[in-house]
């Protein structure tokens, strides 16, 4: 990426021969020309990189035919919506649609409960531990899925949770907990200190301050730690493949894999698929993208 | 009465009074802090329970020869003991310098380091492009971030499929290329097509979080700054060398250290994309799932080795970049 996309100073042309006034004098921040080019040229090659694929599964998925991706010419001919219908009729559609639910709203349910409290404790108070509890939960974030694999599995074998939605749900929990912790630390520490102290001075508990005037302040906060557990639980493909064994189970993530097997690949149905779950969630992303990083980069932005 | 919030007051550790015995110093600790700990207690009974009691259950499998054959299962109604017996450190050993070392863990190890080398470049140096044209006066910026964060939006396992259609031997992007006079790579086959194949999708996949990130960033930093630096008579690079990047510093130690973690512990894109049908392309992650759930018998004891050591190596870097980045001065947003 070119780096002359900072704004460009008005540069002092050596131009303006006699006539005093009327040269349009570029204001700060305004850009040449060129640069306006090159920068729209480059956004706009960009944007076609990042739309391509996904318009072009939606593409695909008017085909009838299950081998159409390989010649998507004859497409343009025959464009239809029977995978949709077929899929919404004659798959696990909708079991799946419920599994993938019912785990990921358990899981942001929990996540957000659970770690409310302490996304305020670590925000506001320094205790004996404080720097090893964060350390923890900075770990436990980072665990790569082949640690807690093994070891769930064998336990969720032997407690009879493996293809149940609460098994999958107390696994998700171990990484939505810690990471809704650090994101609502992240909001509240936004959120003035003074509100606290006045709480204080009038005489509210620390639990008072918290539930009464910290809490109503941060729904912002939890909303996106709530966002942000649903998506990660959501897409989430390991623990799903291989927890969940019985099709009306599956989750979303598992269901899109089983239409491709080693006897049969119906890739139109699976476009179809695809897009119907891409639609609603996508459409969701879009709702709260404003507020998505903000967690991550206000704790930062104050250096 | 205590003070709820001791970080606003900002004491520092040194005007302390002498260290009183440990046990008064428990009990006023606790009076102190009782309310804090309350506060932390569900998270902390949450994670004993599904995070440790596990990760110490896999540390003792890992010393163990446990495999799908010898684990305690039910079949039918008959339930059959765990035979498994104890070996010590025997699967470390053979992972790191057994006979078959190299092909089975360090040549993924390799791989998993140059995976993760270059996706987290490409990621940031690509975000970073990105973020400084949308935070331009420019006509339309909302539309194409819009545009941008699209492979964001849509869930991972939804457009890997759309990337394995593309990249299909007869998909469109060889049509593509072949219908331009260019070599069309069979990018689902060959070991290194593999591989750029694995990290071109990441790579798309994982751009617009750094580009999001690094735009709020952009966005928070003074443009006084600027002016000033104007004023001074700074061009387009030093603004950028001298303004720009110092801003960015915490926000970007922070998405670096994300995105390694992340690209690291990636594995939908690793395990749609190929399957099991790719043992060179397997990054340690997927290669892990596949000795413990991919293959018969499951190797669970080897898995979970490879688990631990994993875990080891984020652990130790992790660390490693902290004090690194404690030494600059600079502090984690997380």
């Amino acid at each position: 990426m070119s780096t002359t996309t900072v704004e460009k100073a008005a540069p002092a042309r050596p131009d303006g021969g006699g006539t005093t006034v009327k040269r349009p004098v570029r204001r700060r921040g305004e850009l040449s020309l060129p640069a306006r080019l090159t920068s729209h040229g480059v956004l706009t090659v960009a944007s076609l990189i990042a739309l391509f694929p996904v318009a072009w599964l939606v593409f695909l998925s008017l085909g009838p035919d299950k081998d159409d991706y390989l010649h998507p010419g004859r497409i343009w001919g025959k464009m239809t919506l029977d995978n949709y219908a077929f899929v919404l009729e004659h798959t696990a559609f909708f079991h799946w649609l419920k599994s993938s639910l019912i785990v990921s709203l358990g899981t942001t349910v929990i996540g957000v409960l659970v770690a409310a409290t302490t996304g305020y404790a670590v925000s506001r108070m320094r205790f004996p531990g404080y720097k090893k509890f964060m350390w923890v939960l900075l770990v436990t974030q980072m665990f790569p899925v082949a640690v807690l694999m093994v070891p769930m599995y064998q336990l969720l074998s032997e407690l009879q949770l493996i293809d149940t939605y609460l098994g999958l749900i107390l696994v998700y929990c171990t990484t939505a907990v810690p990471y809704c912790a650090w994101l609502m630390k992240g909001y509240f520490d936004t959120i003035p200190f003074e509100i606290d102290e006045a709480g204080r001075v009038d005489g509210l508990t620390p639990f008072g301050t918290f539930a009464r005037l910290i809490l109503p302040l941060a729904k912002p906060g939890l909303a996106v730690a709530a966002f942000y557990s649903f998506i990660t639980a959501f897409g989430e493909v390991a623990f799903a493949t291989t927890f969940m064994l019985d099709d009306e189970k599956y989750t979303l993530a598992v269901g899109l894999q089983s239409f491709i097997s080693e006897h049969d690949a119906q890739r139109n149905l699976m476009a179809a698929t695809a897009v119907l779950i891409a639609i609603p969630v996508s459409g969701f992303f879009y709702l709260v993208q404003k507020n998505l990083v903000t967690g991550l980069t206000a704790g930062g932005t104050k250096g | 009465m205590t003070v709820a919030i001791d970080r606003a007051t900002g004491k520092s550790r040194g005007d302390r009074a002498p260290r009183p015995g440990p046990v008064t110093r428990l009990r006023r600790s606790f009076a102190k802090h009782w309310y804090a700990y309350a506060m932390i207690a569900p998270v902390v009974v949450v994670l004993g329970v599904i995070v440790l009691y596990p990760l110490a259950y896999g540390f003792y499998l890992t010393l163990t020869d446990a495999d799908s054959l010898n684990s305690a299962r039910t079949i039918g109604v008959n339930k059959i003991e765990a035979t498994y017996k104890f070996v010590g450190l025997d699967n470390y050993a053979e992972i790191l310098w057994g006979e078959t070392a190299y092909d089975r863990f360090w040549s993924h190890f390799i791989w998993t380091i140059v995976w993760t080398a270059a996706c987290v470049t490409l990621h940031y140096g690509i975000g970073l492009g990105l973020a400084l044209l949308l935070n331009q006066k420019l006509r339309g910026r909302t539309l194409y971030r819009l545009i941008l964060i699209l492979p964001w939006a849509v869930p991972t396992f939804v457009t890997v499929f759309g990337w394995r259609f593309m990249l299909a031997d007869t998909g469109i992007i060889n049509s593509g290329l072949g219908s331009l006079g260019l070599p069309t790579p069979p990018w689902l086959e060959d070991p290194f097509w593999q591989r750029f194949a694995a990290i071109m999708v990441n790579t798309w996949c994982g751009v617009p979080f750094m580009m999001v990130s690094l735009l709020g960033g952009l966005q928070s930093i003074d443009s006084t700054l600027y002016e000033a630096a104007e004023m001074d008579g700074a061009n387009a690079w030093q603004r950028f060398r001298n303004v720009t990047l110092p801003g960015l510093r915490s926000v970007s130690s922070t998405v670096v250290l994300l995105g390694i973690i992340w690209t690291f512990n990636q594995f939908a894109i690793i395990f749609l994309l190929f399957g099991t049908t790719a043992p060179d392309a397997q990054i340690l992650v997927t290669w892990a799932y596949y000795l413990g759930f991919g293959q018969q018998p499951r190797e669970f004891a080897e898995s979970a080795a490879y688990g631990m050591l994993l875990l080891a190596i984020l652990v130790v870097f992790t660390s490693f970049y902290r004090r690194w980045l404690n030494r600059n001065e600079q502090q984690l947003a997380i």
